[in-house]
Order: C-alpha cells, then structure tokens, then sequence
C-alpha cells in the first residue's frame, strides 16, 4: 500500500506528520512530504490511522474510493 | 432487588447525566473549534485535539443515551421514549423538551455523518457539520428550560461557563480564521 | 490537378496548404483547397492509431488511444477542442482558429463522430474578441451533424489545462482538478471526455481526408506527421511555420529566416519548456523523445531564441515571476513555494545571490516538484532547472559577484500585460 495526498484538499493540519513521522515530514510551510516508499507492515495500521484522521479527507492510500472533487476557492492558513 | 421506578433516585440520575453530557459536549464543541482553528502547543500535538474531539463527542452519545433512558424509566413524568427524539412528542415541559429532542437528532446526525465521512467526501460532511452549531445552544437552552434546579446557583454558573468558554474559544477561532486568509 | 490531391503528395505545408495572409479561408474556398470531409464511423479510431499521431497541446499522447479510451466508456460523449493557447510564446493555436477555422470544426466532427458524442465545445480565452467574432462568422456558415458550442474560458492559465476545462464545462471553476478519475472515465458532467488541441484536430481533419500512410509520408518513423512551430525571439522572420516533425530545431529556426544576431540559447517548448545551449539545441529533432534525450521539452512546439546580449536569468526570473502569480491557488506547495522561486531567481538574476542564492534554489526546487494538483509547479521547476544548467557559469558569477549587463536590455520573452 501506498501514501498519497490529494494536494488540492490538503491544507497543511499536520496530523499526518504528527501520527506517522517515519513517512512523513513537514515541509517548511506545513504541507507533507511523503516517503516514495510503499508502507512497511509494522506501520500499516498507524498509516491507516493517519488516512483516517485527516481533517480534510487529504491522505488517501492508493486503493482509495475517489472522494467527490472539493471546490474552494483556494483558503491556505500561512504556516510559521 | 427492586430499582425504585419513582422517586428522587432516577430524577438525580437523570439531571446528573443531563449535566455531563451538556459539559462532554461543551468540551467537544471545544475541541471542534480547537481542531479547526489549528490550535497546538509543545506538549500537545494536533491529533490529541482531533482524537479527543472524536472520542468526546462519542462519550457524549453515553450520557445522553443514559440520561434518556432515566428519564423514560421514571414513572413519576411518564415520558415515552418517542420524546427523545421527536419534538413535542411529550405533555410534560414540551417546548422545553423538544428542544432536547431536537439536541438529540442533531447529535446523532453528527456522529453518523462523521463516521461515515469517507464515503460522503469531505465538502458534504463539511456542510453538515455546521449542524453543531444548532445542536450546542440548543442542548444548552434545554438544560436551562427544563433543568428544574437550575435555580440553583451552581448549575447555573456552570452552564454560564460553558457558555462562556464556548464564547472565547468560537472568537479566537474566528480571529484565526481571518489571520489566516 | 486539383488542389487537394496536391497536398495528399507533398510533404509541407499540410494544415497550412490553404491559409492565405489577406484573408481568414471561408468553407467554400475551405473545401476547394482540401476536399470535401468524409464521414467517418467507429473504424477510424484504428486509422489514427495506424497514423501515430499524437497530441499537439504540449504532452504528446497518441492521440488514437485517448479516443478508443473515450469511445469505449459508458454513457453520452463529449469532445472539448482546447483553443485556450494560454502559453504566451505560442500563436499556432490562433492562427488556426482566426484562419483556417473550418480544419478545426473539420476535425472536431470528425473526433466527435469517431467517439460517439454528439457534443463537442471548442474553449477559447473570453477576452479573445477578435477570435471569437471570427469563429462566430466560421460556425454560421456551417451544418455539422454534431453540437458544436463556442465555450469562453476565463484568461487565467491554468485555466487551459486539461481538467481545468472539464470542471469549468461542468460548471465549476476553472481550475485543475486532482485525478482520478481522468477526463475519459468521468470528464463533462461525469461523461467520457475527449480533450484535444485544436491543432491535433486539424490534423485528423486531413487524415480523415487522405489517410494514415499519407499522414506517416512526412516526419519520423517514431514521429510522423507535420506539426506547427511558433518560432520567435531573436529571429528573422518570426510567426508560425509547418515542419515535419523530426526537423532539427536549427533548421526551424532557419525557415523562420535565421538568426538576427549571436544566439546564446534557446528556449523549446514554452514557459514549460527547457531552455537549451544554442550549439546543443540546433541538431536535436523536434520531437518529445529527442528533446527529453537532452534534457528538455517539446511541449506544444515553440521556439524562442536568445541573443548572446541578454540574460537569459534576468528572461527566466521575469518569466518565473509571472508564472508565480498564476497560481490556481488550490495547492500549498505551489502557492508558497511558486513566489519563494520567484524570489530567489530575482535575486540571482537583478541583485547578485551574496553566494547563497544558488544554495536556496537547490533546496527550494524538490519541494515544489511534482506537489501540485496539474503540471503548473513542474513547469517552472524545470525551466528553473534548464536555465541554472544552461547558464550554469553565468548562474555562478551571479551569485558570486551580482548580476550582469545583459539585464539592461529590452526583456524579449512575451508576457501577457506586455505593451
């Protein structure tokens, strides 16, 4: 299973980070950057987690169900 | 051994689960606004807002479910169970009581729409999770209408403090909001 | 001999055997010149495939398989010809709509009816008055089988991208969308979608017409067919010229008159292009695979060439900076890390990098690569790319010492907002 981030959704929460940092590292301005690797078994179930606790629905795995298309008009909190 | 249909037993126990689910709640709207307004510290990341939030609001269910279930099984106000989710469905206190129905209906469309969030995608459960908005200050309105101590001063300062954490919390998520734009 | 067995012989020009330059071609003289449009059914899905033909608009796709993924889905069929040409340095597309619009609308039925849409919408800038007032005379004067609607697109760049199109067609903004699903799953309203180039069109109008061996009789093996250079910069004769594909871009440049003056790179395949050393660009043929072979782009076929007097940091910044601003605005990384690039090749290129500027490009550029919804960050990542490789001495003396005289001079890359 793959990690991958619909960067349209993302608005840099950082949840992600927080709950799987062995795969993913905020980059300066708070959106992540994902390890190219796919997820090694013991984290499987963090990895799942993370999926599920994105506040935006962003982290998807690659076996996601495709989520309607989210229309915004491009809100992004600046990050320190 | 029998458990005493009517008396003061189950009408405590009914204001007692009454009052910590209106205070679970207050602290879910909390973390709610906590979560969307990003808000973190040193020691405290943001899926510790985020989890709690969740695992809150679903121990609100249990109070409520418990302060529902008091409330019918006492025989002194012959409340149906129809009332706790129907408004108007009761001759004892109505109005004041629909609107705990009313609460309870919201409540539940919350937790269902976010449990099943990744199938509705993110814009529509977005959308309806506005409804907390409506469910708060109506949960509280029928703690203060239908609360038959609240003219005791310690129920009412705490309702009072809800209301006003509730206040300082939605301003400084406002306040981060425009920041962020 | 009449006129259209005369194209189905020589090589070039093809598409641009009927434009004259005193007038826009009108469908009688349309027809004279080329031939009359067959109809075409399903099968012709396979003759495109036989022609190798592939997509005009930049990424270079065959252009048969996108049409046998369109004609193969589920539900009612939609054709959008992508007219937007948002790339600055590009005129091709425009040439073609304000001239020779009947090849477009040709191929536009031709595209629908091969797929099975009876909808096709061709999407052109909304400030494009004078384009619109001609395709508006153009579509008057025809009776196609198929509804075609002239859609206007908001003049945003990103706007002409591909799913950008297809969400605006829907009715929401036009802005990129994240795929999947891609437009020939689930494109218009959620129907199969066939996105093409106005210019790929005009191509199947003459395939249509002449077939695919006479299609593959120019070009390459690997890349046959004709296609259209928008040659400009530091040229003789800049404007839009067919070449077979293939052509070394020297020669290109060489049928555009040559160049005015001392050439010390060139630019291939626009703002997403890649710049290239003029003596490393003039041999490469013009194709996707012989530009990638040396690290650039063909993109949708421009060329721009750079006198050895300009600064070609000072050209990239401008360009960047632009480009910066032309955020969809949907994607974090694209949206901070766009103007932080930005920032940084000004610095490079007008104030010198006090021996640091270098360092924050390297750092900047993976965290803005391939992070973005649409191919806009990418775009620039490698134009930033191209130019530090390209001018990799003068990117050094910059940081090192501060910028130079080229900077002085007129800017020559075009830019939407330019006099």
């Amino acid at each position: 299973m793959k990690l991958r981030v619909n960067p349209i959704a993302c608005t840099g929460h950082g949840v992600c980070a927080e709950l799987l940092p062995e795969l993913i590292e905020p980059d300066p301005w708070g959106y992540p950057l994902l390890a190219d690797a796919p997820v090694p078994a013991d984290l499987l179930d963090l990895a799942k987690r993370a999926v599920a606790a994105c506040p935006t629905l962003a982290l998807l795995t690659d076996d996601s169900l495709v989520a309607p298309p989210v229309r915004r008009g491009g809100r992004h909190a600046s990050r320190a | 051994m029998n458990i005493d249909m009517h008396g003061p037993g189950l009408w405590y126990a009914t204001r007692a689960t009454g009052l910590v689910a209106l205070l679970m709640l207050t602290a879910s709207v909390l973390l709610g606004l906590l979560t969307a307004g990003r808000f973190s510290g040193e020691r405290w990341p943001r899926f510790l807002t985020q989890g709690l939030h969740r695992n809150v609001s679903l121990l609100v269910l249990v109070f409520l479910a418990l302060h529902v279930g008091t409330t019918v099984i006492d025989t002194y106000t012959s409340i149906p169970l129809t009332a706790a989710f129907v408004p108007f469905a009761s001759t004892y206190k109505t109005g004041w009581l629909a609107l705990g129905a009313v609460a309870c209906d919201l409540l539940i469309a919350l937790v269902v729409t976010s449990l099943l969030r990744d199938r509705l995608g993110y814009l529509v459960w977005r959308r309806l999770h506005w409804l907390a908005y409506a469910c708060w200050p109506v949960a509280v309105a029928h703690g203060l209408g239908t609360g038959t101590d609240r003219s005791a001063t310690w129920v009412l300062a705490l309702t009072l403090c809800c209301i006003g954490g509730v206040g300082v919390v939605a301003a400084w998520r406002i306040v981060v909001g425009i920041g962020a734009q | 001999m009449n006129n259209a067995v005369a194209i189905a012989r020589r090589g070039v020009p093809r598409l641009l055997a009927g434009l004259s330059y005193h007038h826009p071609t009108d469908l009688a003289e349309h027809q004279r010149i080329y031939g009359p449009l067959p109809a075409v059914g399903r099968r012709f899905i396979d003759v495109v495939d036989a022609s190798g033909l592939t997509g005009r608009g930049g990424a270079g796709f065959p252009t048969g398989r996108k049409m046998r993924s369109v004609a193969v889905g589920r539900g009612g069929k939609v054709v959008v010809a992508n007219g937007c040409e948002g790339e600055p340095a590009s005129s091709k597309d425009r040439l073609l709509l304000t001239r020779l619009p009947h090849l477009v609308f040709d191929g536009i039925v031709t595209a629908a009816t091969a797929v099975g849409a009876k909808d096709a919408y061709l999407c052109v800038h909304e400030h494009e008055t004078y384009l619109l007032e001609r395709l508006d005379c153009a579509v008057a004067e025809r009776a196609d089988p198929v509804r075609i609607t002239v859609a206007c697109v908001p003049g945003r760049y990103v706007a002409s991208e591909q799913s950008s199109l297809v969400q605006y067609l829907t009715g929401g903004p036009a802005k990129p969308t994240y795929s999947p699903p891609r437009p020939h799953e689930s494109g218009v309203r959620g129907r199969p979608t066939l996105v093409n180039n106005v210019e790929t069109l005009a191509h199947l109008a003459l395939i249509a017409r002449y077939g695919d061996r006479w299609f593959r009789s120019a070009g390459l093996l690997a890349a046959p067919g004709s296609m259209l250079a928008t040659v400009s910069g530091a040229v003789c004769r800049p404007g839009v010229y067919e070449i077979e594909a293939g052509t070394p871009i020297g020669e290109a440049v060489g049928s555009a008159g040559g160049p005015a003056e001392p050439l010390q790179a060139l630019l291939v395949g626009g703002y997403f292009g890649a710049w290239l050393p003029a003596d490393v660009a003039c041999p490469v043929p013009m194709t996707h695979a012989g530009l990638k072979a040396v690290g650039g782009a063909l993109g949708a076929g421009m060329v721009i060439a750079l006198p050895a007097s300009s600064c070609l940091l000072a050209e990239t910044a401008r360009v960047v900076r632009y480009l910066a601003g032309e955020t969809a605005g949907q994607c974090g990384p694209c949206v901070f890390g766009l103007p932080a690039l930005a920032e940084a090749m000004a610095g490079l290129a007008y104030h010198g990098g006090r021996g640091r500027v270098l360092g924050q490009l390297a750092r900047l550029l993976p965290l803005v690569e391939r992070r973005g919804a649409c191919r806009h960050p990418d775009g620039v990542t490698q134009l930033i790319r191209s130019a530090l490789r390209t001018a990799a001495a003068d990117a050094r003396r910059h940081d090192q010492a501060g910028p130079c005289r080229g900077m002085l001079r007129e800017p020559l890359l075009p830019l939407p907002g330019d006099a």
